[in-house]
């Protein structure tokens, strides 16, 4: 559905992603892998449309740059890391939002279908409690999924993540993960995120794509792309043996 | 916490209307010459239909005078207030408003240099001063907005209202100029820095209310977008909304409206920037009430203050701007305190 040829962003003279091309389908979850500088977030910026680049992008044949920004968030969705919130909106509230682009006729009425993808994101994510408490008393972890229920009562095709729970405890990077892996699973949507945790990229992800200074290194299934010596060339450090000895203290 | 809909109800918006029915009255009856609330009804329910009026009312103090003023005092502050009100949600800035953001201060700039170089457009009075005052309000707005961000990338509030207040005091300075160049022509220069709706007639009424129709009609068909900017300008982007588009429109709709009334009143200051906090604790974030709330109030306090104007050292007269730049500095500090703390 998602198909990208060859796709280049500069900032001024650099060449932060170089000449990518891949392709996406429906249910697919593809990590986008690298160390840092890679250009992995940089090619998620493009996608989401904030960052101006080379190349074609077509989603279903159409390309991206000809849908109007509220036909764009109908197809694709967009998970940022951070969220800070100035008013005391309710969770409620900040949900409804991810139904703008659905919203049509002279009043913006939200139909019957709104409502039931509102519904469903708050009971997906467990928010259905806390509907009318004020954003400004949640804590990080609760933000966050506020704003994944958003995405989810969004709707789109794809979902695109930068590194959606980085900063949550582990058991809310669990339980955000597993969130999109059931609505992945569910809804037959396909996800794209930038994940730096190698493991958690292996657990939860079909597909991966290994960037190396703005270049694909390589893509395929987990596997091929997860290969031991595949890693330590890019990442000049041997992964597996980092990650086996962190865990040798629980074994 | 308790579920509150998203819209007010019919009950809520007829006890508003009431709450400024009164206000409205109540600047109508007291003033240096008190008019008894009965014979005031009277003489305004006859003028209506044209029908002589009862004997001891001054017909000349109630329809010259007080009737086109208290108008003029509450669509001013209804349309300070719903500028304040949405610039707040745009920015995402507690403290944004005409006055700490400049844009009351290049208006009021706009005004002056069109009454002292003359600028007119023939056969519409009024339209050369508002036109120059709209310019230089959206000129303002984009220079102050340019220059924050290019000072801070991160568009902090701090910056924003500290470069603010730097061009106000740029603009106040060259109206100084402007006006001791100018002489007989221009009002004095404490009209044009705090403010005053004395002299307004009944053409000025009827120009803000085509303005705040017009204009408040653009920025209530925006409340989402607004939402959406107050929760994020990256998550309304997502949510997608067209976020050049929504900024451009209600900037420009903001300029235009705060051109209007500051050159009418002059630079009424901080009602923009209070009433919308009161509202926003009796009505919420959600722009689709907190606009509507936001005219209602705006309204009535200015209203208030212009009647505290007039009342407090009667026989002498306060600028308006006096009272609501007292109220709203205090105001200013307490919203900042919380900004501070991060509330």
């Amino acid at each position: 559905m998602l198909q990208a040829e060859h796709l280049t962003v500069r900032y001024g003279d650099f060449t932060a992603v170089d000449d990518l091309s891949f392709s996406l389908n429906a249910g697919d979850w593809l990590m986008l892998a690298g160390p840092n500088g890679a250009g992995k977030s940089t090619l998620l910026s493009a996608l989401a449309q904030g960052l101006p680049y080379q190349g074609r992008v077509t989603l279903n044949g159409q390309n991206i740059r000809s849908l109007s920004p509220a036909a764009r968030a109908r197809e694709m969705g967009v998970l940022s890391q951070h969220h800070r919130v100035e008013y005391a909106y309710t969770v409620e509230e900040i949900v409804g939002l991810g139904r703008y682009a659905h919203e049509r006729g002279f009043l913006f009425h939200r139909d019957s279908e709104g409502k039931n993808a509102m519904e469903r994101a708050l009971e997906i994510t467990g928010l259905a409690p806390l509907r009318h408490q004020s954003a400004l008393a949640l804590s990080g972890g609760e933000l966050q999924r506020v704003f994944l229920a958003q995405v989810f009562a969004q709707n789109p095709r794809i979902l695109l993540l930068d590194e959606p729970a980085n900063h949550l405890d582990l058991k809310y990077q669990q339980h955000i993960f597993d969130l999109i892996d059931i609505w992945r699973r569910q809804e037959r949507r396909a996800v794209i995120s930038v994940v730096h945790d190698l493991p958690l990229a292996r657990r939860y992800g079909s597909r991966a794509l290994l960037l190396h200074k703005g270049k694909c290194v390589r893509q395929g299934a987990m596997d091929q792309v997860m290969a031991p010596d595949c890693l330590r060339d890019v990442y000049e450090m041997d992964v597996y043996a980092w990650v086996r000895d962190l865990l040798e203290p629980w074994n | 916490m308790k579920a509150t809909k998203e819209r007010f109800s019919f009950l809520e918006y007829a006890l508003f209307t009431l709450a400024l029915i009164f206000a409205l009255l109540l600047c109508l009856c007291v003033g240096s010459v008190p008019l008894p609330l009965s014979d005031t009804l009277r003489a305004l329910w006859r003028g209506l239909w044209g029908q002589p009026l009862p004997d001891g009312v001054n017909k000349a103090i109630l329809f010259s005078v007080r009737l086109p003023r208290v108008i003029c005092v509450a669509l001013s502050g209804a349309a300070l207030s719903l500028c304040g009100a949405a610039m707040q949600g745009l920015l995402r800035n507690p403290l944004a408003d005409g006055s700490t953001l400049g844009v009351s201060a290049g208006a009021s700039l706009g005004a002056v240099i069109a009454l002292a170089f003359g600028v007119a457009i023939p056969g519409l009075p009024y339209a050369g001063t508002m036109g120059m005052a709209m310019a230089f309000a959206f000129a303002s707005l984009l220079l102050i907005l340019s220059l924050a961000y290019a000072l801070d990338r991160s568009f902090s509030t701090h910056s924003i209202i500290l470069i603010g207040v730097i061009f106000s005091m740029f603009a106040s300075a060259l109206m100084s100029l402007v006006i001791s160049f100018a002489g007989e022509r221009i009002k004095s220069i404490t009209f044009w820095t705090m403010g005053s709706l004395a002299g307004s007639n009944m053409d000025h009424a009827l120009i803000l209310l085509l303005a705040l129709a017009l204009c408040g009609g653009v920025l209530l068909r925006h409340t989402r977008e607004l939402n959406a900017f107050a929760v994020g300008e990256d998550n309304a982007r997502n949510v997608g909304v067209d976020v050049r588009r929504v900024k451009l429109t209600v900037l420009i709709t903001v300029s235009v409206l705060i051109g209007v009334c500051v050159s009418i009143g002059g630079t009424i200051s901080f009602v923009g920037l209070v009433t919308p906090h009161m509202a926003r604790m009796l009505a919420g974030p959600n722009h689709k009430r907190l606009l509507p709330a936001s005219m209602f109030l705006g309204a009535v306090f200015l209203l208030l203050s212009d009647l505290a104007a007039r009342t407090l050292l009667s026989p002498i007269e306060l600028s308006i701007g006096v009272v609501t730049s007292l109220v709203g500095a205090v105001a200013f500090v307490i919203i900042f305190r919380r900004t501070r703390k991060g509330g």
